[in-house]
């Protein structure tokens, strides 16, 4: 048996046994740790203490029950609440983040000319639609998107300004929910009504926003 | 299946996602429970506390930089809340629910019977250690923290933990001597 000889090296190895035992060290000191058992008995019976202790904390710990379901409905009450007071912006709004994640995706040396012109219109209308954000800090929102009411998902038309989709939103007292949405070609979600319309008459508003070209490239209505 | 990392989580939930914050919370909510449990030594005011954890997460999570794991965040936050709710508590409360934690209760039959049972006495004298000495004990063996783990959330030096795990360990060895059970060490 090669006993650890050096009292101090010993009591740094003996220092590390409780982490050893529930298997938290780096693999390097794991391999001293247990190096170091296999040649000193005295080390390997004080282990199996360290193995007694663990085993009755988790026993103990085990014994201390749960929380009630009071616990989570008095966290999820106040976070609506908190929510009902100031709803948070959706990280998707951040435009910041957006434009440079949108920049580091380019590859400068092989976009074609025509493909940066349309880079930098999306880019463009995400500064417009951020500034309509801006102007509306509640309108996209929330833990989730409102699910009550009559919506469409519309493609604003690159040209088209902060004031021109204020004035649009406003004109059909329409505002936007959620977007860009992971469909590509960057839409959003609007909120046509807050009230459940019937089918043809979300298609009538939809149809006259169609026609307001300056504005929307793509509209269509969505549950 | 792979369950959605807690890195990924914490994210969604900067996002307000209360299906995340759902997921976390069951995830979580029991360990932190019994964490704060065993500073706090009430359950209701620990239900109370890890509810005002999880909130902070939710408040928080944008700020989560991922410096450390989620669960050590957890751990943190809770800590840090179970000891300003035992400030605010009574000194006498405090003592006297000390008292009772350690107290003897050899009068009892019961007990008596259970006190042949080395398991048993073991955890008793876990009990009766210091409210420092049993954080870094739970830390280590129940939460499975490292060292540098216990030492971000208690908020002293990796050296320091080591230190008072090895005299946590020995209390408890004095502890256990009392009730008759001699371990040859330290």
């Amino acid at each position: 048996m090669n006993a650890i000889n050096k009292e101090p090296e010993r009591h740094e190895i003996e220092a590390l046994l409780p982490w050893h035992a529930a298997g938290t060290l780096s693999r390097r000191d794991a391999d001293r740790v247990e190096q170091a058992l296999a040649g000193d008995r005295e080390l390997a019976r004080r282990y199996d203490l360290v193995r007694e202790e663990l085993a009755e904390t988790i026993h103990l710990n085990e014994t201390l029950g749960a929380p009630s379901a009071r616990a989570m409905e008095k966290l999820f009450a106040a976070i609506d609440a908190e929510e009902a007071r100031a709803p948070r912006r959706q990280r998707s709004f951040d435009f910041g983040s957006r434009v440079s994640e949108f920049l580091s995706s380019l590859a400068p040396r092989t976009l074609a000319w025509s493909a940066t012109a349309a880079a930098v219109a999306i880019v463009l209308q995400a500064v417009v639609i951020a500034a309509v954000v801006v102007k509306e800090p509640g309108a996209a929102s929330g833990p989730s998107a409102p699910s009550d009411g009559s919506f469409a998902v519309v493609r604003f038309a690159p040209q088209a300004t902060a004031n021109d989709i204020t004035n649009f939103l406003g004109a059909y007292k329409a505002t936007l929910v959620e977007g860009p949405l992971n469909m590509g070609g960057q839409l959003y979600r609007i909120r046509l009504s807050e009230t459940k319309l019937p089918k043809d008459e979300v298609g009538k508003i939809v149809r006259q926003m169609q026609s307001e070209s300056k504005v929307v490239g793509f509209i269509a209505a969505r549950d | 299946m792979q369950s959605t990392s807690d890195e990924v989580l914490i994210g969604r939930i900067a996002n307000g996602d209360r299906l995340a914050m759902q997921v976390l919370y069951a995830r979580y909510h029991v360990r932190v429970f019994r964490f704060v449990v065993r500073i706090v030594r009430d359950d209701s005011t620990a239900e109370d506390l890890i509810s005002e954890v999880f909130l902070d997460v939710w408040r928080q999570a944008g700020r989560f930089e991922g410096r450390s794991t989620v669960s050590t965040w957890l751990l943190a936050i809770a800590r840090f809340k179970a000891l300003s709710a035992l400030r605010r508590r009574p000194d006498e409360e405090l003592d006297e629910e000390t008292a009772s934690a350690i107290e003897d209760p050899a009068d009892d039959p019961g007990t008596a019977l259970e006190k042949r049972d080395k398991s048993a006495i073991i955890r008793k004298c876990l009990m009766g250690l210091s409210a420092e000495h049993r954080e870094v004990v739970d830390l280590v063996y129940y939460h499975e923290k490292s060292v540098e783990e216990v030492a971000e959330i208690v908020g002293i030096p990796e050296n320091t933990v080591k230190t008072r795990m090895f005299y946590a360990r020995k209390r408890l060895a004095e502890l256990l001597k009392s009730e008759g059970i001699e371990r040859g060490w330290p």
